[in-house]
């Protein structure tokens, strides 16, 4: 496991820059297919609509999986995460536009612990919400 | 309603093995829109230490429930499917998941608590190889809104 951040080359406070991560309707469907996870409020405007959502909503684990990858891409291996774990805020509406929504994600290191760990403190916002809290993840560097 | 504290300590074992394969991983990888190679090409996992593809961080999502899916559907339990929203989610990993991997994933309901008018219920599931190689344990809060009102 072969990470390509160094743990001596980060420094508890340091900023990793924001990245947008655009999702669209058929990213939802993709997913819903590749979780299995196909309650319809994640494809189905109508059922959405039906049961008091402003439009259909991103799987929360699709968005947990985005902020994970702003971490793999980060650390250079996704192996390097040793722990990762969120709470679920607020939801991301993905309209049926050329737009779609967008999850932008952006980190802060928060602790380095022994054995070349660091805990990397993520925050997820798409539209005017937060959409997931106490976002983090444990990751070992080189 | 209120859900039954009965369940709390219920152990539910998945009823087969879930054999992780390179296709699967590579599906999910593309569904997160993921690019990274250790993701999809053997040979750039093995340089970075792993020795097949490995699956991204949240992956043990889509096999780590089905034990626990039988207690949630059981009358008994009382929760109302139609208000479950997904409360909070954690991987805790003692090695990566690699394509290869034949996993047992046994589910625990460890906490059913009221904050305000939800009710919160926690499963926890511990993964590990049918070597019984420990390999990550997933924690799976889902909250059944207005559930202790």
């Amino acid at each position: 496991m072969t990470a390509t951040v160094k743990y001596d080359e980060v420094e508890v406070g340091q900023e990793i820059p924001a990245v947008d991560y655009p999702v669209h309707r058929v990213n939802l469907v993709m997913y819903a297919g590749a979780s299995g996870d196909f309650n319809p409020i994640h494809w189905n405007e109508r059922h959405a609509k039906a049961v008091g959502l402003p439009d259909v909503i991103a799987h929360g684990m699709f968005t947990m999986a985005e902020a994970g990858r702003f971490v793999t891409d980060w650390a250079g291996d996704p192996g390097a995460v040793l722990d990762y774990g969120v709470r679920f805020s607020s939801m991301v509406v993905v309209p049926d536009n050329d737009e779609g929504a967008v999850i932008t994600v952006s980190g802060v290191v928060e602790g380095k612990l022994d054995d070349n760990r660091v805990v990397i403190a993520l925050t997820a916002r798409s539209g005017d919400s937060r959409v997931l809290s106490r976002a983090k993840a444990t990751v070992r560097l080189a | 309603m209120a859900l039954n504290r009965d369940f709390v300590g219920r152990t539910y074992p998945a009823s087969t093995s879930y054999e992780v394969c390179r296709v699967k991983i590579r599906e999910f990888a593309a569904a997160i829109g993921d690019h990274n190679p250790i993701y999809r090409d053997p040979e750039a996992a093995r340089a970075a230490g792993h020795p097949d593809v490995v699956a991204p961080p949240t992956f043990p999502i889509v096999f780590s429930l089905s034990g626990a899916g039988e207690a949630l559907a059981d009358p008994e339990l009382g929760l109302d499917f139609a208000m479950v929203v997904h409360g909070e989610q954690r991987f805790a990993y003692t090695r990566p998941i690699h394509a290869g991997d034949q996993l047992l994933c046994t589910s625990t309901i460890t906490e059913i608590r009221s904050v305000g008018r939800n009710e919160l219920l926690t499963i926890t599931s511990e993964v590990s190889t049918v070597e019984g190689e420990p390999v990550c344990t997933t924690y799976n809060v889902i909250i059944e809104r207005g559930g202790a009102a």
